[in-house]
């Protein structure tokens, strides 16, 4: 199903012609902010100078440091009027990062969300329960206005209480979930304790999973866990938060809107660009935003370019999903360290849980505490241990570097309610 | 051949722990005839011998605890020197390696609760050479 036929499936040079258009005007645009002037006349550089994506290279990147010192709104393109909502990023340290929306880029990201739901053949007859924090989080509203656009009855649930989720689903007949992949696997079991079986009294049909990297082991997990088909989203509050990519239902890489995001893969150590097919940084730029466009802005999340077209007619271009970001590798006795990968291995092992902790402490030390799934336990102190080992050693098999392990007890490790907090770091390096 | 069930739970090796299964037990009115737990490292086990095993098994469960049920059996010996020894000498005779063992000794009786790979194996044995296994009911009235 298609929102947006025409420039869904637009093609490759009539989408490349619009994405230099709307370059060149995005260009000038920001020919207002003076960050982007004084970096235009450092270089020289004209905004009707680039003539094809080939010439994105010339332009120069911005940082999320630059949007820090930028704060609160020196990158603003518009007069002040003119903006209609602010979101800020959930900035781990210091300073968040302000993103200010205009009329029309409100319009726009619920437009490009309404695209990305119609896709997967979500309707005005579904009902859409978002359970993404709402406020200065994109995943609340953004998504919130994408679902209403579409039609749907919309129930803006938030986070929180899973046995007030539950009511809300069973009284309305929820159709669609948006919800944290972390979030979605600790409801799963919550609904297995209460002895709640989502094919039998629940309607739930599809669930949107985004704001923290996953693998595909978990996605299976959680279709398996509630009967239901699971598409993975990617967005982040510098580009209008959700919406810059989604899976179609062919569930095999999430297509980038090219009409409204200019889409580059590079190698974060040197900014150069790396071949499609390869890992490297996905580079966005906003080019049909008014308020705040931001040109070549670094995401740090890791991801390839899917080469080839795909089967839902679709021209726009497939990313991977994320697996990781530039900034959240570990380093543990020289190695490098994603926390994705521990996921696999663990995603892997039905005899354990799906919630895990990565724990560094004293000079090097790794520990990872996984939780003991119940039906595993058959009372042998012995295969306890055995199981323990397992885990080391395949872990040891992915990591090169072989981690203590912890058995914990099922529901026993935090779930957070926002992103996931995988990785307690107290080493005393 | 008469064989006692045990309740078997996971518990993390940190403060409050046992405390949060014998809360989930007492509140389920279990009473806890026995109870021993096996450590290691991180995490234990702890096992117990209670006058409804099913209730409480179901109650740590609802809890989110990790229990089961396990097949252990209970016999009885004499309470005098060298006792234990002459069961253990009968199992070894017949090559029966013993997993888990502990006992008790209350009104002059004397239980021992092992834990064999073939538990109507083993009962059988020691029943052939004159010992009593006990049945759920009797080792809970002991």
């Amino acid at each position: 199903m298609f929102w947006h036929q025409e420039t869904e499936t637009l093609a490759r040079p009539a989408l490349e012609a619009l994405q230099l258009k709307r370059l060149q005007e995005t260009l000038r645009r920001l020919e207002r902010v003076p960050f982007y002037r004084g970096k235009f006349s450092e270089t020289g550089l004209q905004p009707d100078q680039i003539k094809s994506a080939a010439d994105m290279p010339r332009l120069p990147f911005t940082t999320a440091a630059d949007l820090r010192e930028n704060y609160p709104d020196k990158l603003l393109a518009v007069s002040r009027e003119e903006v209609l909502r602010l979101h800020t990023s959930s900035g781990t340290t210091g300073k968040p990062k302000a993103l200010f929306f205009s009329r029309r880029d409100v319009d726009n990201a619920a437009e490009l969300i309404a695209r990305a739901l119609c896709m997967t053949g979500v309707t005005r007859r579904d009902v859409f329960q978002n359970m993404m924090s709402y406020g200065l989080f994109t995943g609340g509203l953004v998504m919130h206005y994408g679902a209403e656009k579409v039609g749907c009855m919309v129930i803006p649930a938030g986070p929180g209480t899973s046995e007030r989720q539950l009511l809300l689903m069973q009284d309305f007949r929820t159709t669609v979930i948006h919800i944290l992949p972390s979030y979605a696997l600790y409801f799963a079991d919550f609904l297995e304790k209460k002895g709640v079986d989502p094919r039998k009294s629940l309607a739930l049909r599809k669930a949107f999973v985004g704001a923290e990297p996953h693998t595909e082991e978990t996605r299976r997990n959680i279709e398996a866990a509630l009967g239901i088909d699971v598409y993975n989203s990617y967005g982040l509050t510098e580009m209008n938060g959700p919406g810059v990519a989604f899976e179609c239902e062919g569930k095999c890489g999430m297509h980038v809107w090219e009409d409204n995001f200019v889409l580059e893969i590079i190698n974060p150590a040197t900014g150069e660009p790396v071949e499609d097919g390869k890992t490297g940084e996905l580079v966005l730029t906003s080019i049909n935003r008014e308020a705040m466009p931001l040109l070549r802005y670094r995401t740090r999340d890791l991801t390839s370019i899917i080469p080839g077209p795909c089967a839902c007619g679709r021209t726009h271009r497939r990313i991977h999903r994320i697996t990781g970001r530039s900034d959240d590798m570990l380093i543990v006795r020289g190695v490098n360290i994603f926390p994705q990968q521990i996921e696999r291995v663990l995603m892997a092992m039905p005899q354990i849980g799906r919630n895990y902790v990565i724990q560094l402490e004293g000079l090097d030390d790794m520990t990872v505490k996984v939780e003991l799934s119940p039906a595993a336990f058959d009372g042998e102190v012995g295969h306890l241990t055995e199981l323990q080992n397992q885990v080391a050693e395949k872990l040891r098999a992915e990591l090169w570097i072989r981690p203590k392990v912890d058995l914990v007890a099922s529901g026993s490790l935090p779930v957070a309610e926002g992103k996931a907090k995988r990785v307690i770091d107290k080493r005393s390096l | 051949m008469n064989t006692v069930k045990l309740v078997a739970v996971f518990a993390e090796n940190r403060p409050g722990q046992t405390a949060r299964i014998t809360e989930t037990l007492a509140r389920a009115s279990i009473n806890i005839r026995c109870i021993t737990v096996a450590s290691s490292g991180a995490f234990g086990v702890m096992k117990l011998l209670v006058n409804d095993p099913d209730l409480a098994c179901q109650a740590l469960k609802r809890e989110g605890f990790a229990a089961t049920l396990m097949d252990v059996i209970a016999v009885e010996m004499s309470d005098k020197p060298g006792a234990l020894h002459t069961v253990a000498d009968c199992l070894a005779a017949h090559d029966i390696n013993l997993a888990n063992t502990s006992g008790f000794a209350a009104n002059n009786r004397a239980i021992l609760v092992i834990e064999v790979q073939d538990p109507a194996q083993a009962g059988g044995i020691l029943k052939e050479h004159g010992f009593h296994i006990l049945t759920q009911q009797e080792a809970l009235t002991v």
